[in-house]
């Protein structure tokens, strides 16, 4: 399946990336060949696989509402990239 | 060419939980320290596990059979997938194809029309960061994070920016007697965004839909609706297209505002959350959660009218908050059955204007149902004058005075023991002898006169009833 030259800039731009005319096409055949190598999936006959939405046959697990102490602000922040007092300090996202 | 509107609500409402959707940070962020309620799930670290927080299903539940919705046998979570910064794991966990409750309605009233707007699904996520935009850059909060929000989405059956107000004060209404939310507009605990097309009518087609955001209370969605569809008309009109687009309502403006364009539902990707196991909702579950839903405001309403003979109207206004109606009954537990009319009167009337005036809510103000019942009670008894009440009621509520202490202070007790006027009666005969010759000539008007000189000269604690009487007498009978 060969993706277009739009359809690659439609995703970059879900992904908020900025893709120059050259990656654009670049990752429109990388892209391109992972959607093919998924293919081979439909190959198996599902016709009478019902649809699976999780692994394990689990269902119905909870927690009660109960509040407990969250993380310390400190250990929250330490992997921000930047901050600016205890608020993680990221780029405004431009259209 | 007529063209009518359409409208369609998306209501998100956080709900009254304890501890977040899907990890157990403490819920209630709105005093908190930025950043102070975050652990690695909300903060969407990868290789963490999430777990629901059943209360919230349940309150979601309980919303779902309020709105008459059936409730879901299977239901689970999905994830919308896009990127921005207020979503720390580059997804939302929602619900996509089989939300918590689906098919239910509730009934507005618009100038006593009664109509029945459709509800699409009542359905859970959770809710996203709060962003604080600078000039250059966003500041980050994460308390917010991760909160259980409930969305109630409702047909695109609303056709005028009347019946939007009412539809969301109704469903507003419906959460606050559930409890399942303090839907605060102003803080953000209960937010709406608009769909809004126009079309020629009697065409079944819908025209570019506008998706309007940020609009922070009744007012501010009636006006943002009024303005819209006032603009797309007009684009109509001079030959101009309508978008399909997302707006801002600009409060301070009275604008919409383009804003990004929208993403479809495709470009979400929603696939199930592999982290959450499904729920399934069986007949025992709903009918224990049945069990919880209590008296409803249309239900409250009618046994108003029926249990106190209230028209319609007050019943209505009474039952529309929460705390209002239970602030009625407490007064009438407190003052008598029979004297419920005179509680709506003082409730509706000269309290409401109270608290309207300062913009005092009924939950927040001094007077208390005890204040209304006495007031209530003195003055069937002839005990306190009617403007003496007056004085009383605006007494409280600026103090919290009790109203015998009221009546003690400003001498408000009426005076129903005509010997202690009889002198200022006899004055007052003498003082108006041309009202006294009208009386005698048969002009009923001269009496009534008379007997407000009376009642001016002792500050208004005569009793004007008694004092006709006696004036009767003294003039010599009729
Ligand atoms: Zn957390």
């Amino acid at each position: 399946m060969k993706l277009s030259h739009e359809q690659v800039k439609h995703i970059a731009r879900l992904a908020r990336m900025g893709l120059s005319e050259a990656e654009t096409e670049k990752f429109r055949s990388q892209v391109s060949a992972i959607l093919d190598s998924f293919e081979v999936l439909n190959q198996v006959d599902t016709t009478d696989v019902p649809a699976a939405t999780h692994s394990i046959p689990l269902q119905n697990i909870f927690r009660e509402d109960e509040a407990h102490a969250s993380y310390p602000q400190e250990e929250i922040l330490a992997n921000a990239p930047e901050r600016e007092g205890s608020f993680f300090k990221v780029q405004s996202i431009l259209e | 060419m007529d063209y009518e509107t359409i409208i369609g609500l998306e209501v998100h409402a956080q709900l009254l939980t304890g501890s977040k959707m899907f990890c157990s940070c403490n819920a209630n962020y709105t005093e908190a320290e930025p950043n102070s309620h975050v652990c690695p799930v909300c903060l969407g670290m990868p290789g963490v596990l999430p777990v629901i927080n059943q209360k919230a299903v349940e309150y979601a539940m309980l919303s779902a059979l309020a709105l008459n919705c059936t409730v879901s046998e299977y239901t689970k979570f999905d994830r919308k997938n896009y990127n921005y910064p207020d979503l720390m794991k580059g997804y939302q966990i929602s619900q996509y194809d089989f939300p918590i409750g689906k098919h239910g309605w509730l009934t507005i009233d618009i100038n006593g029309n009664r109509k029945q707007v459709n509800i699409t699904r009542v359905h859970l996520e959770e809710d996203v960061a709060k962003l604080h935009h600078e000039h250059h850059y966003s500041r980050v909060d994460v308390n917010r994070a991760g909160l259980p929000l409930m969305e109630i989405v409702s047909e695109p059956e609303i056709s005028s920016p009347e019946e939007a107000r009412d539809y969301l004060m109704k469903l507003h209404s419906i959460l606050r007697y559930l409890g399942v939310s303090t839907c605060n507009m102003e803080d953000g605990s209960f937010r709406c965004d608009a769909n809004i097309s126009i079309r020629p009518i009697g065409c079944k087609e819908l025209m570019a839909k506008v998706e309007v955001k940020n609009m922070n209370s009744f007012k501010a969605v009636y006006q943002a609706l009024e303005y819209e569809s006032r603009r797309q008309r007009k684009a109509v009109k001079e030959g101009e297209p309508i978008f399909q687009e997302t707006r801002g309502w600009l409060d301070e403006k009275g604008e919409t505002v383009s804003q990004r364009s929208k993403e479809c539902a495709d470009d979400y990707r929603y696939f199930p959350e592999p982290d959450l196991p499904p729920l399934i909702i069986d007949k025992t579950w709903i009918a224990k959660i049945k069990e919880k839903l209590p008296e409803l405001p249309e239900a409250r309403k009618n046994r108003f009218v029926a249990q106190y003979g209230l028209l319609l109207h007050d019943a209505s206004v009474l039952t529309g908050s929460l705390k209002m109606a239970d602030y009625f009954e407490e007064c009438v537990k407190l003052a008598g059955k029979e004297r419920a009319k005179a509680a709506t009167t003082w409730i509706l009337g000269d309290l409401s204007r109270l608290l309207n005036a300062s913009g005092t809510g009924i939950g927040d103000t001094k007077v208390r149902p005890e204040h209304i019942a006495d007031i209530i009670k003195l003055t069937g008894k002839n005990t306190i004058s009617g403007p003496a009440a007056k004085t009383i009621i605006e007494e409280t509520f600026h103090t919290g005075k009790s109203v015998d202490d009221i009546i003690n202070d400003k001498d408000l007790r009426q005076v129903n023991d005509i010997s202690e006027i009889q002198d200022l009666i006899k004055q007052a005969i003498n003082d108006n002898p041309k009202a006294i010759s009208d009386y005698r000539a048969g002009k009923e008007q001269a009496l009534m006169f008379i007997t407000g000189q009376v009642v001016k000269a002792t500050s208004g604690r005569a009793n004007p009833v008694a004092v006709k009487e006696i004036l009767i007498e003294e003039l010599g009978g009729k």
